[in-house]
């Protein structure tokens, strides 16, 4: 089915998951379907459920860039960050 | 001192012997230098008492053993240099001299090193110190919070330098590479405790949504070293920032044997800086492919639950009896009726008509109809006439009763009419003799009151009241009561006597008379 789906049709309850939340709900529905004995109807709503949240979880894997920022402080006292270089 | 003329003017007995005679300020000067020659550069071994930090930024304690005590001070200068902060009851070993206070007649210890005595000794410190943030409740199990389970910001407090920020990163790199906002602190000597505080209290404070991003986790790092060397993670105002960050908070101080009061606090221990980074992410990876394994079994779960639902209605289906079989059952149970239709329709006709014929026969014409009514009224007629015969026969002989009836009811009349007069008669003679009448014709007189009713006693009357008094003649005579007594007015109750007794027979013998109508 609908495997592609873009980051934009995720349900906005499902975008403000954290990822450990959303792959608990994954699993959730996951485990549900398998068990076979839920109503079509309900199965196919559980199951485009489950595609938005697999994708908010790639999604959220997707967002894996290494930034390291050190950080000073200003005239103010108030913290800044300058881009570091510790590796 | 060699001042010989002030020894020969006091003459002392004692001779050559006596040492010459010298000023306070000569005295103490003298002192002064021999002490600080003596002991220009010390090591002394003692317990920390009366530590004092002044406003001036020096340090003022003493230290002392079981049998004696020494003033101690550490001035400004070199107690921002302190590899450790003196407390009361630390057994240290200070470096240092000694110097005299002449105005008070005082030597002190002026420290330029300070340093625990020992292990042992900073060991116990550090134990009686965590015992005792214990006891506040600092490092409670309920204060602990959960460690994010895939931060998006990590606020890294450790050296800018060195390997422990390098192992993180590398970590990091290799399992989730994420954000990480790095303060860079000292993490040994005396100013790392303030740096670090300051840095944990400093990401607590930024604000979510700022410009720099707010840290979900806090890692506080440091490599392994001496306990001397990790004392900053050891200081109270390190451990109290780490137990109330709001930001759950990793502690990763030295090798994994090295435990520091920070790790009481924080929400988990590492045992070392690498270690700290595998805690605060998941590998990315394994998280990948569970990810995509839990897709394909949510494909597969649905793939099974659509092919199985398909399935039954497949097999529901095959239970289903074909349509045309259905059709041709019917089919020839309509043609099997309807060949049945034309003959049964013929034979019905055939039924009706039958008996359409049978009621004909049965049907009567009228004029024999009327024929056989006329017969009955006829009969009716006939009995009809012979009853008024009859009963005219009985209506004669009922007259004749009734002439002899009437002549027997007039005779029985007249016999009990002459019985009555008769009866009336004697009874009227009776009624007559016991009439109080005959009392007046005696000479009595009938007294009655207003109302008419006969006065029996002469308590009964008043002066003034109206009497009516009846004679004989049935003359009335009308009166009033003068007084009333008992022996006067003889005629009065002579008249009342006879009286008592005829009003009952009044009503009896003149029952038509109204006697009070007359009396009025």
């Amino acid at each position: 089915m609908a495997n592609e789906k873009s980051g934009a049709e995720i349900p906005s309850d499902i975008a403000a998951l954290s990822f450990e939340d959303a792959l608990a709900q994954l699993e959730g529905i996951v485990r549900s379907l398998e068990g076979g004995d839920s109503a079509l109807d309900d199965a196919i709503a559980a199951y485009e459920r489950g595609a938005a949240l697999k994708q908010h979880c790639e999604n959220k894997l997707r967002q894996a860039q290494a930034r390291v920022e050190k950080i000073s402080l200003g005239a103010d006292g108030s913290p800044e960050t300058t881009p570091a270089d510790a590796g | 001192m060699t001042d010989n003329l002030h020894d020969d003017l006091l003459s002392d007995p004692v001779g050559d012997n006596q040492p010459p005679v010298v000023s306070v300020s000569e005295l103490s000067g003298d002192v002064k230098r021999t002490v600080e020659d003596k002991f220009a550069y010390v090591r002394v071994r003692g317990e920390v008492s009366g530590f004092k930090r002044a406003a001036s930024g020096h340090l003022y304690m003493a230290l002392k053993d079981a049998d004696a005590v020494i003033d101690a001070v550490c001035w400004k200068g070199t107690a921002g240099k302190l590899d450790m902060q003196p407390e009361d009851g630390l057994e240290v070993i200070a470096t240092g001299r000694i110097t005299t206070y002449a105005a008070r007649s005082k030597y002190q210890l002026v420290i330029d090193r300070i340093e625990v005595a020992g292990e042992g000794a900073l060991l116990k410190m550090i134990e009686e110190r965590r015992k005792r943030l214990a006891a506040e409740g600092l490092f409670d199990a309920d204060r602990k919070r959960q460690i994010p389970f895939l931060p998006e910001v990590i606020g890294v407090v450790t050296s800018p330098t060195g390997a422990v920020i390098r192992d993180i990163l590398h970590r990091l790199e290799d399992r989730f590479p994420r954000h990480v906002l790095l303060w860079p602190v000292v993490v040994q000597g005396t100013t790392a405790a303030a740096q670090v505080t300051a840095a944990i209290e400093g990401f607590n404070r930024i604000a979510p949504g700022g410009a720099v991003p707010r840290p979900d986790l806090l890692i506080v790092a440091r490599g392994g070293g001496s306990l001397e060397d990790l004392m900053a993670f050891n200081e109270e105002n390190v451990v109290r920032a780490a137990a109330g960050s709001d930001i759950p908070l990793i502690s990763a101080v030295g090798h994994e044997t090295d435990t520091t009061l920070i790790d009481f606090a924080s929400d988990r221990r590492a045992p070392t800086p690498t270690a700290a980074a595998e805690m605060a992410v998941p590998v990315r990876a394994d998280l990948i492919a569970q990810v995509s394994e839990d897709e394909a079994r949510l494909t597969g779960g649905m793939t099974r639950l659509l092919r199985g639902r398909s399935q039954e209605v497949t097999a529901l289906g095959r239970g289903l009896p074909a349509p045309r079989r259905i059709l041709e059952t019917a089919m020839q149970r309509v043609d099997d009726w309807a060949e049945r239709l034309g003959p049964g329709l013929v034979r019905m006709l055939q039924t009706k008509r039958e008996a359409v014929a049978n009621q004909g026969h049965q049907l009567v014409k009228p004029d024999q109809y009327v024929d056989s009514k006329r017969r009955q009224l006829d009969t009716l007629v006939a009995q009809l006439s012979s009853a008024k015969a009859g009963s005219e026969a009985g209506i004669k002989r009922d007259l004749r009763d009734v002439g002899s009836f009437a002549g027997r009811l007039a005779q029985a009349q007249l016999r009990l009419r002459t019985t009555a007069a008769q009866q009336l008669e004697s009874l009227a003679g009776l009624l007559e003799s016991y009439s109080y009448k005959g009392v007046l014709d005696r000479g009595f007189v009938l007294v009655r009151d207003a109302a008419g009713a006969p006065v029996l006693s002469a308590e009964a009357l008043s002066p003034g009241d109206g009497i009516a008094l009846t004679f004989r003649d049935d003359g009335q005579v009308g009166a009033t009561v003068e007084n009333v007594g008992t022996g006067e007015g003889s005629p009065r109750p002579a008249a009342k006597r006879p009286v008592r007794a005829k009003p009952k027979k009044k009503p009896i013998s003149d029952g038509d008379d109204d006697p009070q109508g007359s009396l009025l």
